[in-house]
């Protein structure tokens, strides 16, 4: 009989082909821990290929699961399990297993053709190195799960594919989940396909009796739930929340949704989320490419429509020309960006913060728009209702920064009280009488939203220079000079109109740790951790980087040290250096891969006199001065 | 497009505040009058009409027109207007377009807006030039044109607009020449009535860069135009000549009467906006010098459009689904509930 072990956390990662099923098992391990009362963080990580050659290292694909008694921020620096199922799986991921960590190995897989496809020249679960330093556990997976559909009608390739549903059913006996409850989400999942549902569920139950009775693990673990606030919760990833955003954003406006987009990771999800939600008055519409999407949604803006595009940087790219023809014509369009590594094609699936100056700089002439970065998973819910109450309010089109980390990754979100949402109703001007086309309102700068339809209001715009009252073409020099200063102007009131800075600590202090997006939870985690240890650290989190925060000119003057960390080479960093004079450093990393909470605190270490070499690629810039 | 109240209008009605800003005896001139008198003839409502344009002179178009009006960017004209018809099925959008905007810089997007039959109402003006960068070739010039960048002459095939748009899926075809008000307000009048992607092929003369290039056609319109009735053979030259079908769907000219080496009226093609994709086709490839081009409607077909079920779409989820309930929505997924004590239920 196990003995039963309470861990305050725990973090598993599984790797294994890309057609393994890993995304599957790790979401549905997610899901069982966030019903058993977990905080959890999820990061998926895989290849751009949709099935690259089986056991090839290139095509392995993990997810790792971050779960919890106490709240988390981020999926966890190293795995404390790792379930590898082939050898690539087990070579591209055995250093970051922590030492004396789990491992559980399927060495069905072990074979001659794999090993060497994985540049394995002995097999390494032979020589007992992996013993010395991990409990391993060695499990013929692939045999137990065509064992435990034998004398099924299924063919040995379908067969195979269950293997991950055992792994699944193993890891359920060790953390103590009940499989009940899996069982009938499988059902349901499979309910147009029972046979294999039937044949999943199997191997589920013999992954979970095979830990029951095999009498190799001596210990279940029991991870207690974490203390929540009361109230409703969802288990939400950053699309979804986007999607969710840009649904409730235009509800909040009385305005139909109209959004347009072409085919891209890790943005595609957003579209597909939305094309559901017609009954909502969502009209998607996907366009023959990137250009002809901005174009579209200029189009709808035009119209009256809140207007929306999502894409990744490539894309966002293409639609540069176009997103200055809405800063010029002042329409309200909101462009989502779920950022990738770059720069082309660059890493498809993978996390970068590097397309931070195309967002704010990134078109001809002087083209300023407001840019709002989203930090976690459930903040691209709110992020997209704020994008779009500022793209109305101020009639401009607004980016909204995500990336693949919060895009894909997973959080428990507590549910906002919609009702408690302030409403921003548009009203659309039908008076003709002294209607100007650029006529501005004196707070906000907005020029009035006039839809065709509007009898007397007939009105020509487009992308050449408009004189400053009437719209009409003008090449009047001073005119020219007056409207590149307005819509500068413009941007920057925005800042009247942005909440507070998020700041975690006090005013002044030794370190300052500056970052934006999806660095959050790796930031505020390490931050936390050292002023607990009475550091004077702390840490701001912007939120506009366009118009830049307010709150941060405020506070940024008075740490000895200021830290930019973030996912690329010093964008914000030289935005904050040249906005405010300051002698800011950064904390830099563009491997595809979200921080780890050590590296942060490694480098904010060294800034306190601590002489710490850091992890290899990651980067700590040096003082101007120094 | 159903006005319960006839309104009256003029040409002048249709006219802009704006000073017309092209070239003395640009062909822009001419259509731009056809058009605003052909509206004021049907009684358009203003405010329920768009001219969308992209870049290039004819790409003004909209500046001019006492409508509301949207002067966009390079080639993307369609891609806006598609936007703007799809949430606003009620308005009225026209596209202003040039041979360079619409089929070189902005080709694909209006290989995509003929093909979803987008109830657009597509007007190229085709010049075969550059005008507005001074006079470069275009996909639609004539292989070997001497111009600003191709001093030793282009060597690039040119495209056949209307072959182009029928390949696309355009459902309704037609060609007019710049300085045939009467022909082109007929076709424009029927294009005005179509539900469903039109396309008109505007044959434009631009006087500065590429002066005469429909000259040779326009100036003999009994000779070098067949223009296309429904029902009647295709015959040109006051009646004289038509065009018949030789082994292998080879188009052939021949001399139409009685006697030696000519042929009765009944061996002719005879035309119909209906007909074969086929018929279409070979219509689109009778050009000018091997043979007259047919002006006027070619091809038509009705169609659903994408607009049109696009919101039949959102009309049947509302219908089937309700209207949507935000609460709803965002309580779909995984969704759980902490109890006052911490518990989860």
């Amino acid at each position: 009989m196990a003995e039963t072990k309470n861990l305050d956390r725990v973090v598993i990662r599984f790797v294994g082909d890309s057609g393994d099923g890993m995304q599957l098992t790790g979401t549905e391990f997610a899901k069982a821990a966030a019903e058993a009362g977990n905080d959890i963080s999820t990061f998926p990580d895989f290849p751009a290929e949709i099935r690259a050659p089986a056991g090839s290292l290139f095509g392995v694909s993990g997810f790792q699961l971050h779960f919890s008694s106490s709240d988390i921020y981020t999926p966890g620096d190293a795995p404390d399990v790792l379930v590898a199922m082939n050898p690539a799986a087990l070579k591209t991921n055995i250093k970051d297993l922590v030492d004396a960590g789990t491992l559980i190995v399927n060495t069905g897989t072990f074979i001659d053709a794999n090993l060497k496809k994985a540049g394995y020249a002995q097999n390494p679960l032979e020589s007992g190195d992996l013993e010395k330093r991990y409990k391993v556990h060695l499990i013929d997976i692939s045999h137990l799960t065509s064992a435990a559909l034998d004398g099924t009608s299924l063919s040995t390739k379908e067969k195979g594919r269950a293997k991950n549903f055992f792994a699944l059913g193993l890891v359920f006996w060790m953390y103590g989940r009940d499989p009940e409850s899996e069982i009938r989400r499988i059902h349901q999942q499979f309910a147009k396909k029972p046979e294999f549902g039937e044949a999943n569920v199997k191997v589920f139950k013999a992954g979970y009796h095979y830990g029951e009775t095999a009498e190799v693990f001596q210990t279940v673990y029991k991870v207690p739930p974490a203390n929540f606030a009361p109230g409703m919760y969802r288990n939400i990833t950053g699309n979804e929340a986007a999607a969710l955003g840009l649904v409730v954003g235009a509800h909040l406006s009385g305005k139909p949704m109209f959004f347009s987009g072409y085919p891209i990771t890790p943005a595609s999800a957003i579209l597909h989320s939305l094309a559901r939600y017609k009954n909502f008055g969502c009209m998607t519409f996907q366009a023959e490419d990137e250009i002809a999407a901005m174009g579209a949604a200029i189009g709808a803006a035009y119209g009256g429509s809140v207007a929306v595009t999502a894409s990744s940087g490539p894309g966002i790219a293409l639609k540069g020309e176009a997103i200055g023809l809405a800063v010029m014509t002042e329409l309200p369009v909101i462009i989502v960006n779920v950022q990738r590594g770059g720069p082309s094609t660059g890493l498809p699936t993978k996390t970068e913060q590097s397309d931070l100056f195309q967002a704010i700089y990134g078109r001809n002439g002087e083209a300023p728009l407001p840019v709002i970065a989203a930090k976690s998973p459930g903040d691209c819910f709110y992020c997209a209702v704020e994008a779009t109450r500022i793209a109305i309010k101020y009639m401009v089109p607004v980016i909204l920064l995500s990336d693949g980390y919060i895009a894909n990754g997973s959080e428990p979100w507590p549910l906002p009280n919609l009702s408690s949402l302030p409403r921003f109703d548009v009203t659309h001007r039908t008076d003709p009488k002294d209607y100007f086309v650029y006529e501005r309102d004196p707070k906000t700068l907005a020029r009035q939203w006039v839809v065709p339809g509007t009898p007397g209001l007939e009105h020509r715009i487009g992308g050449i220079e408009k004189d400053a009252l009437t719209g009409n073409i003008s090449y009047d020099p001073m005119n020219h000079e007056k409207q590149v200063h307005v819509r500068a102007e413009k941007i920057e009131r925005v800042a009247q109109d942005i909440g507070e800075l998020d700041l975690r600590g006090e005013e002044s202090g030794d370190v300052l740790v500056i970052g934006w997006g999806g660095t959050f939870g790796a930031l505020r985690q390490a931050t936390d951790g050292l002023r607990a240890r009475g550091k004077r650290v702390s840490h701001a989190h912007v939120r506009w980087l366009s118009p830049m925060e307010p709150g941060l000119a405020r506070v940024i003057k008075n740490f000895k040290h200021v830290m930019v960390a973030e996912l690329n080479l010093g964008q914000l960093r030289a935005i904050l250096r040249a906005t405010f004079l300051v002698d800011a450093i950064g904390l830099n990393k563009v491997q595809g891969q979200p921080f780890k909470v050590r590296e942060v605190e490694l480098a904010i270490e060294n800034l306190l006199g601590a002489d710490a070499p850091l992890p290899e690629g990651v980067t700590q810039t040096r003082s101007a001065n120094a | 497009m159903s006005e319960a109240v006839k309104i009256k209008l003029s040409k002048k009605d249709l006219e802009s505040d704006q000073d017309v800003r092209w070239c003395p005896g640009c062909g822009d001139y001419a259509i731009l009058a056809t058009v605003q008198r052909t509206l004021a003839t049907l009684s358009v409502r203003r405010e329920n009409t768009v001219f969308v344009s992209g870049i290039g002179c004819s790409s003004r178009f909209p500046y001019y027109m006492n409508t509301y009006g949207f002067h966009t960017i390079h080639g993307r004209a369609p891609a806006v207007a598609s936007g703007l018809k799809i949430t606003r099925p009620d308005l009225d959008v026209w596209v202003v377009t040039g041979d360079g905007d619409g089929l070189s810089i902005g080709g694909n997007h209006m290989l995509h807006a003929l093909r979803r039959n987008m109830d657009l109402k597509i007007l190229l003006f085709n010049n075969q030039i550059y005008g507005l960068t001074k006079g470069q070739y275009s996909p639609t010039s004539a292989l070997g044109t001497r111009a600003a960048s191709t001093p030793t002459g282009s060597v690039d095939h040119p495209v056949n607009p209307i072959s182009f748009a029928l390949g696309a899926g355009a459902t309704f075809i037609a060609r007019a020449a710049d300085t045939d008000a009467k022909l082109m307000a007929a076709v424009l009048e029927q294009a005005y009535r179509h539900k469903g992607a039109v396309f008109i092929e505007l044959l434009q003369n631009c006087p500065v860069f590429n002066d005469g290039v429909w000259e040779a056609v326009k100036d003999d319109p009994a000779g070098k135009q067949i223009i296309l009735a429904e029902g009647k053979p295709l015959l040109f030259a006051g009646g004289t000549k038509g065009i018949r079908l030789g082994a292998g769907m080879v188009p052939e000219i021949v001399e139409v009467g009685e006697g030696p080496g000519k042929v009765p009226q009944t061996d002719l093609l005879v035309h119909s906006e209906r007909g074969s994709r086929n018929y279409a086709h070979l219509l689109a490839e009778l050009v000018h010098p091997a043979f007259p081009m047919p002006m006027g409607v070619l091809y038509r077909e009705d169609k659903p459009t994408y607009d049109g079920l696009a919101n039949a779409q959102m009309a049947e989820a509302r219908q089937k689904q309700g209207p949507g309930d935000l609460e709803k929505l965002m309580l779909s997924g995984m969704v759980w509930e902490v109890g006052a004590d911490g518990t989860r239920h």
